[in-house]
This record gives structure tokens, sequence and C-alpha cells, in this order.
């Protein structure tokens, strides 16, 4: 290890030595709000070491890791939205877990985790930046002490997680067993030079494919989705739909151009069903829904079906780079505005009040627990203005409504498509963004009623805020996109794909 | 200072969001203020005045704005209206006036940009960013049904939104191939050569964009939910203004950029221009309720506006431009008038209403003029553009024309029947008093009248500025 590979894991180490401290303090003083101001520090302290990292990229650290402006990107997004959920995190806890400062360990993980994931590019690494994910999550999913959801959340995830993980394992020893390698470029390689039609390897890349779709929860591997963002904490519900689906995109993206992984007709195909799929019965089956979380979640579900076009488009297109500024565009918008949507089901959620208190009956809508269906968002508009607007620009953006992030990323999507005769994904998109509108535009119908309603909990300045502040970006990538399509542009020019 | 207009628009419709907190009234006067300065603002614009700068480089995208003869025609009379729905909602919305007032400006902003831009990325974003307000509009401050006519709205423009956005991205990429340029300039796409086969397919996705939003037969079913259900500011607005989009849609993109396809799809597009006249007719004739049978009106008045833009030639499109704007004014008094009718008797059925003269003179005599212009009366604008359209189209299909014709009897019944119905035959006993319109409503309905009337007896202040932009479209002459 040179100089230059610590400056190139320099965001890595800032993050991991600020878990460190914080569980070291944590272990002698507990405090809430140090244990907070400790995280955000140790996240801001990160971001910030990505630039002088920049300097060194792109840089291979041992055979496991590359840091390379690809990787910084996910970094910083993920280091953002960590971030948020850390913010998030506060108020929400309040009331429905006795200790906070353990999730803010976690979540730093989590986030580690993720941005481990960007910069692989050996199935070693991989598998190690998704179990850091996924353990700290289960943890997290489950984290309230309050009820019953978050536990049983925490099961089926665990569950359903732990055998997407081992069927990428199985994938991952067949495409071993093939080539003898576990590098993505040399595996590609030795595809190559099968032929494209060793069976093993053929077979490997599916089941890899397959486990991989568990994680993003394209259909028909989507079973897990619904049920586990309506049980687990409103915040990291959002972090799941975000940091975690981003993290084992930005792999999957490597994975497929380093390693050829969909030159394969099969792949291809496969790739292109299940995103159909996602895209058509995701929104869909969101249109049967009455909680919002669900709604949320099947929208995401939708969403990874539309991020697929980015990654087939990297096959399809002669501009590979293209494909992959697509992706970049595409998952900058998403992350924004599904977070700004979690955010604010976050802050609409009473905390679980102590038995002897249930002398003041609370009104059915805002019951105890998260703000889930679609009768407790009734006048919103009218209580809580900043945090309906905030709401309200999430889903439009959701929707696909100019001058929001959702519409700039649904637009490459429509390029990248177009420029490369997706015709089927493309018709997909149209039905299923024409599909969306309705369950998205019945939450904001609904915010604008008039309710005579219990009143929604008391929101904290500092939820509100990251609303507000997570609303504003998606407003502004939408109105003016071009600094951060440069800055993309400049990236995906050094991969030199 | 064109691209300043919008601007102000939305800065202004902000402010008047955040002024209700001030006080319950400043939201109004503060959008009077701001239309009154974006008046201004239009006013030292000239007829040509065009902007064009840098937005999205990576796509060859620009905000590029300009004022021909045509646009300028029609955000003067967006900006008329606008100061119309606003008289016409002084008194009606009480509740949240500022978020009101917001969407109020936002709309029009969002209509300033649809008859300006020059650039196709820049018109979708418009044509789009007109819709939110809108169905804020509808769904706030509606009435009784507003959830289903506000979302049956959305959907209709947004889906039909979507087909033209594929069209767009296809047209720009076919035309990129060819050339090798990648933009979304007007200007770089009209002379685009396109396979003839595919050219009618992107011609089909901007063609039933702009038809729903007409709205023209089979397409219009959004129409009169969104109309009947809007507060009467929505109406003025929807009827006057956003269905003239679609109408300058079809004009100025649907056409032009696609002459082939446009041609050979000219008979099916005018046959549903004559079947809009007449079964929108039809329909009217049957309503019960005032606001409804306006709505349907509405439909039979835009197919003439159909009609004359397949039609191609310099007279049908002008007489186009005509009644599309005869059309706003006399649309948007008759929804003035619906909504003031609501106000006083709390419904829109016209068996309650009955003998409303007696009680209301000044209101009947309004009534009455804008009946008769909407029947086309000769010496009122409606009958210029008409008229021209059917002299115009006689020449290049005589049996549609013919047919069409029979529309302007169909007129004639609806429109003297809502006339009968509401202002004429026995006073309705349960309507013992019913205020007149006073000042403030009659200033704004005698400026419409005073422009019908002008249109009517000397439309060639309009045809003069509007005859340069429609050649310029390459009409035939």
């Amino acid at each position: 290890m040179t100089a230059l590979d610590w400056l190139a894991l320099a965001p890595h180490v800032a993050l991991l030595a600020g878990a460190l401290i914080i569980v070291l303090v944590v272990s002698f003083r507990r405090s809430h709000g140090g244990a907070l101001a400790m995280t955000a520090a140790a996240f801001a302290i990160a971001f910030l070491a990505l630039f002088p990292a920049l300097e060194a990229a792109p840089r291979e650290v041992t055979p496991l890791f590359v840091f390379d402006g690809y990787a910084a990107f996910f970094s910083g997004l993920f280091l953002i939205a960590g971030l948020a959920t850390v913010l998030l995190c506060r108020r929400y806890l309040e009331g429905r877990a006795r200790h906070q400062e353990e999730c803010c360990i976690l979540l730093a993980l989590a986030t580690l985790g993720a941005m481990s994931l960007a910069s692989a590019q050996h199935f070693a690494s991989l598998l190690l930046g998704m179990e850091i994910v996924s353990i700290s999550l289960y943890a997290l999913v489950a984290y309230p002490e309050d009820g019953h959801p978050p536990l049983e959340a925490a099961l089926k995830y665990l569950v359903l997680s732990g055998v997407g993980s081992a069927t990428m394992l199985f994938g991952m020893a067949l495409i071993y067993h093939a080539t003898g390698t576990m590098l993505f470029v040399e595996t590609g390689a030795a595809f190559a030079a099968a032929g494209r039609a060793e069976a093993w390897l053929l077979a490997g890349q599916a089941i890899l494919v397959a486990g991989i779709a568990f994680k993003l929860s394209l259909i028909p591997f989507h079973m897990w989705t619904p049920d586990v963002y309506q049980g687990a904490p409103a915040p990291i519900a959002g972090y799941l739909a975000t940091v975690s689906k981003a993290a084992v995109f930005a792999v999957l993206l490597r994975l497929a151009w380093s390693a050829e992984l969909l030159e394969g007709s099969a792949a291809f195909a496969i790739v292109a069903a299940m995103a159909v799929l996602s895209m058509i019965a995701g929104n869909l089956l969101a249109l049967l829904q009455d909680s919002v979380k669900r709604i949320l979640a099947y929208s995401s579900i939708a969403h990874a079906g539309y991020l697929m076009i980015g990654l087939l488009a990297l096959a399809a297109l002669a501009d590979r780079a293209m494909a992959v500024e697509t992706s970049l565009m595409f998952l900058a918008g998403y992350v924004a505005m599904t977070l700004t949507a979690f955010a604010v089901v976050a802050e609409l959620s009473p905390a679980h009040r102590p038995a002897d208190a249930d002398q003041a009956e609370p009104t059915p809508a805002f019951r105890p627990g998260d703000a889930d269906l679609v009768a407790a968002y009734r006048g919103l508009f009218w209580r809580r203005p900043m945090l309906a607007s905030a709401l309200a620009v999430a889903l439009l953006s959701l929707a696909g409504i100019p001058l929001t992030a959702g519409f700039i990323a649904k637009f490459y999507l429509f390029a990248a498509g177009v420029e490369g005769a997706l015709w089927g994904l493309v018709w997909a998109l149209i039905v299923g963004s024409a599909i969306s509108i309705y369950y998205y535009l019945k939450i904001v119908f609904a915010m604008t009623e008039r309710a005579e309603q219990g009143e929604p909990p008391s929101a904290s300045i500092l939820g509100t805020a990251t609303a507000i502040t997570l609303a504003l970006a998606v407003i502004a990538l939408g109105t003016y996109p071009t600094p951060l399509i440069n800055a993309i542009r400049q990236i995906v020019a050094a991969l030199q794909l | 200072m064109l691209l300043g207009l919008i601007l102000w628009l939305l800065v202004g419709g902000a402010l008047a969001g955040f002024s209700e907190r001030l006080h319950p009234n400043a939201p109004r006067w503060l959008s009077l203020a701001v239309l009154a300065v974006a008046g201004l603002m239009f006013w030292s614009l000239p007829v040509g005045a065009s902007l064009e700068l840098p937005w999205i480089p990576r796509f060859g995208i620009g905000l590029i704005l300009a004022l021909d003869g045509l646009s300028y025609a029609l955000v003067a009379l967006t900006l008329f209206l606008g100061l119309v729905a606003l008289v016409s909602s002084w008194s009606e919305i009480d509740r949240n006036p500022g978020f009101f007032q917001f969407n109020l400006l936002w709309t029009l902003a969002g209509v300033v940009g649809v008859f300006t831009a020059l650039d196709l990325f820049l018109f979708f974003v418009f044509w789009e960013v007109m819709l939110v307000p809108m169905y804020f509009l509808i769904a706030i401050w509606g009435h009784e049904a507003r959830a289903y006519a506000a979302m049956k709205f959305f959907l209709f423009t947004q889906i039909s939104g979507l087909l033209m956005l594929f069209a767009i991205l296809a047209l720009v990429y076919l035309n990129y191939e060819a050339t090798g340029v990648l933009s979304f300039a007007y200007a770089d796409l009209l002379g685009a050569r396109l396979d003839p086969d595919i050219a009618f397919w992107l011609m089909l996705g901007f063609f039933v964009a702009f038809v729903v939003k007409l709205p023209g037969v089979p397409f219009h079913t959004w129409l009169p939910d969104a109309h009947t259900q809007a507060p009467t500011a929505g109406s003025v607005i929807l009827a006057g203004i956003l269905l003239k989009t679609g109408a300058y849609g079809l004009l100025r993109f649907a056409v032009p950029l696609f002459p082939e396809a446009a041609l050979d799809f000219r008979w099916p597009a005018m046959l549903l221009g004559a079947v809009s006249i007449l079964y929108g007719g039809y329909l009217a004739y049957s309503q019960s309720d005032f606001k409804r049978l306006v709505a349907y009106s509405s439909i039979s008045h835009m197919g003439f506006v159909l009609l004359g833009a397949f039609a191609w030639n310099a007279l049908a499109v002008q007489g186009a431009v005509v009644q599309m704007v005869a059309h706003g004014f006399s649309t948007a008094a008759l929804f003035m008038m619906a909504g003031a009718l609501q106000q006083r008797l709390h419904t829109r059925e016209m068996d309650q209403m009955g003998g409303l003269w007696m009680r209301a003179p000044r209101m009947g005599a309004v009534a009455l003029f804008f009946v008769v212009a909407s029947l086309g009366m000769p010496g009122l604008g409606n009958f210029v553009g008409e008229f021209m359209v059917l002299l115009g189209a006689f020449k290049v299909d005589a049996p549609l024309t013919i047919a069409s014709a029979v529309g302007v009897i169909v007129a004639a019944v609806y429109a003297l029947s809502l006339m009968q119905r509401s202002f004429q035959g026995e006073p309705n006993p349960a309507v013992q008093r019913m205020a007149d319109f006073g000042a403030r409503e009659m200033s704004v309905m005698i400026l419409m009248m005073a422009a019908l009337v002008w249109l009517g007896i000397y439309p060639e202040t309009l045809l003069g500025l509007s005859e340069p932009a429609v050649l310029g479209l390459g009409v035939a002459p």
C-alpha cells in the first residue's frame, strides 16, 4: 500500500474511523446529540475526502478495489443520502427506541459497504460490500423497539436477502469454475475467448443476475419489497430504496461493462423481460395499494425496471458512454426524489405513546405508527404546507413532470432507448409512466382535500429542513441539470469504455 | 424581455402565494399588480422579439423564445383572459386565495411559454408546466365531482403528452442520424427529411397530444367534466386559453414539421373536425346544465379550428386564428356568466332558472350578446372566423365543408335554447331576487364585447398581425 493507495481510500477510511470513534465514545458516555454530531461530521469529512482522493483516481487499490470517478460519484451520492437518513432518524426514533447511537453507527457502516460496492472490481469485494450493507440493514430495519412490524420486516428481509446472496454466491462459483478468475475484467476476457458458449459460464451469469435482481427487487424477485418497506422504519425504508439499490446497481453496471455480462443474447433477453415486467406490473400493482409506503415500494420496483434501460443500453448503444451517463443521471434523480418522499413520510409518523397516555384517543388517521394510509395525508397542504409541498414535488418528480429531477431522468432513458432502438422498453416506459400518474396524483389529491383531521405530530426542524433541502435539490436538478451532466460526462469519459 | 415576462409571472405567482400571510386580500391585489406589470412588459415587446440562450447543450437544447404575429396575438389573449379570470374569481375564492393566485399566475406563465417556445424540449416543458397548476385549480377549488374531473383532465393530457415526447425524441434522433446535428430547435427540425412512413407515425404522436387538448372527438370526454367542475377562473382559462394551445400546436408544430404526412392525413383530420362541430353541437343541445352546455359548445367551435388547420390554406388558417381569439372571448364570458349564476343561485341547472332577465337585466343583456356571438352572428368575431374557415375548407373538400356548415345552424339551436331556458320565459318563482352585475364585472364584459365587435367589423387588425406568421408556416396560398 503506497501513499497514493491510502489517498484513494481516504473517504472509506474516514467513514470507518468515524464509526469506530463513535463506538468508543458511546461505550463511555451515551449522548444522542453527540452521536448525531459525530456521525454527521464523519459523513462530511468522508465527503470532503472524496476531492483529494479524486486526485489519485483512477487508482487500483489491491485487486479488489478500484477508485475512479465512477466510484467517487456513487460514494458522494451515498454519503449525502446516508447523512440525510441519519438526520431523519433523529426525530423518528424518539419514543421508538431508547438509544439512537447504534443507529448512527450502523448507518455509517452500511454506507461504507455501499461505497465499497461502488469501487468493487472483484467478486470477493462484491460479496463483501453487499454483506456489509445487508447485515447493517437487518439490524436497522428491526431497530425500533416498540412493535411487531419492524421485526417481521427484518426477518423477511433477512431470509430473502440471504437467499439472494446465496444465489449470487453460487453464480460466482460457477463463473469461477469456468474461468478460473474472479476479477470482472478477466471473466469478460474468458467469456469472449470461450466463444460465449461455455455452459457453466452462461449458467453462472444467469444465476448471478437472478441474485442481483433479488437485491434490486425486479419482478419476479420483488415479493419481499412491499412488506419490508412497509414494516421498516420510514427513514430506513428510504435508505433501502435508494442507497442499497443504487449500490447494487453500481456494481452491476461495472460488472456489465467490464465482464461483458450482457453480450450474450440470453442474458440481454432475461434482463429486458424483467425490466418490462417490473415497469408494467410494478405500476399496476401500485394502483391497488392504499398504503403510501407500499405505493412507494411498488414505485421503486417500477423504477428498478426503468433503471434497467440504462443497463441494457450498454449493450444496445454503439456509444457505451451514453449508457453509463444515462444510468448515473437517472440514479442521481431517483435517489433525490425517493429520499424526499420517504423523508416526508418519516416526518409525519408519530411515535408510539406510552400505554398510560391513552386517554387522549388519537384520531384514527393519525394513530401512532407510521403515517401510512393515504387517508392520513388528507388536507396536509393546509396544515403542513412545507412538508406537503416537498412531498408533492417528490411525487410529481416520480411521475416525471418537467422541471423536476424525475423528468430529466426519464428524458435520459427515453433518449437512450430511442438512440439504441430499444422500442419495446421505451413503450413499456411510456405505459408504465402513464399508469403511475394515477397513484402519485391520488396522494397529491388527498393532500389538497379539506378534511378535519387530528393534528399530525409536531415536525422537527431538522427533519423538515432535510425534506425541504432534498425537494429543492430535486427542482434544481430538474431546472438546470447542465452542471451535473458535465460532471458526469467527465467521469464517464475518464472510464474509457 | 420575453423570458423576463415568463419569469415575472412565475415570481409574481410565488409572491402572491406568500402574501396571504399579510392579509387575506393581499394576493388578489398583488396578482392584479403582477398582471398589470406583465401587460406593460408585453406592451414594450415588438412583434418579432426573440431570445436564444443555451440551456442543456448536451442535447442541443436551448432557451429559444420568439414572438411572431401568431404568438403575439395569443399571448395578448392570454394576458387579457388572465385578467378576466382574476376578476371573475375576485369574490368567488375565499379559501386559500394565496395558493389560488399562485396557480393562476403559474398557469399563465406556462401558457405564455407554450405560445413563444421555439425549442421542442422547452415547448414540452411548458406544455406540462401549465398542466400541474391547472390540476390544482380544479382539484382544490372545483365543485362537487372535482376529484374525478381533475384526475381525468390530468391523465388525458399527460398520457397524450408522453406520446408527443416520444415523437419529439424520435424526430430529433432521426434528424441527428441524417444530419449529425443533435438539436431540439424548431428551426433545425423544420426541414428534417424523414422516411414517409415514420413521419406519419411521428405526426400522429403530435396530433393526438394537440387534439386531446383542442379537444376533438373522440378525445373530448375530459373537457365537459373539467370545465364543469373547475372554478369560474379555471373554466375561463381552460376554455379561453388552454384549448388554444392545442390549436396553436397543430398550426405551429404538427403540420409544418411533417407537411407531407399531414397532407396524407388531411381527410381524416378534417373529418374529425366536422364530426366535432356537429357532435359537439348535438351534445351541447342535450345538456340541462348551463356550464356543461357551454363546455360542449367549445368542442363544436374548436372543431372549426381543426378543420381550418388541416385545410392548410391561408384563408382557412387565418380563419382558424380569428376563431381561436373570438372563441377565447365569447366562451370566457359565458363561463364567467355561468360562474356568476352559480354564485347567486347555487345551481347550474337551467330548470331552476328561467326569466332571469327580469331579475337582472344587465346580466341578461350581456348573456344575449355572447350567445349570439357564439352562434355566429355576422358583425361579431366568431362569424368572421367560422366563415373564413368554411370558405378556405371548401376549396379543399366540399362535402365535409357543407356538413360543417350545418354546424352553424346547430349552434343557433343550442345557443338560443340556452338563452331561452335561463334568461327568458316564465320567471322561476324560486328566484325572487338576484344581484345584477356590478361595475367590476360589467367593465370586463364590456371590454370583451368591444373586442368581439372590433374583430367582427375590422378583423384586419388581427389578420394583418398574423398574416406574415401564418404565411411563414408554409401554408398553401
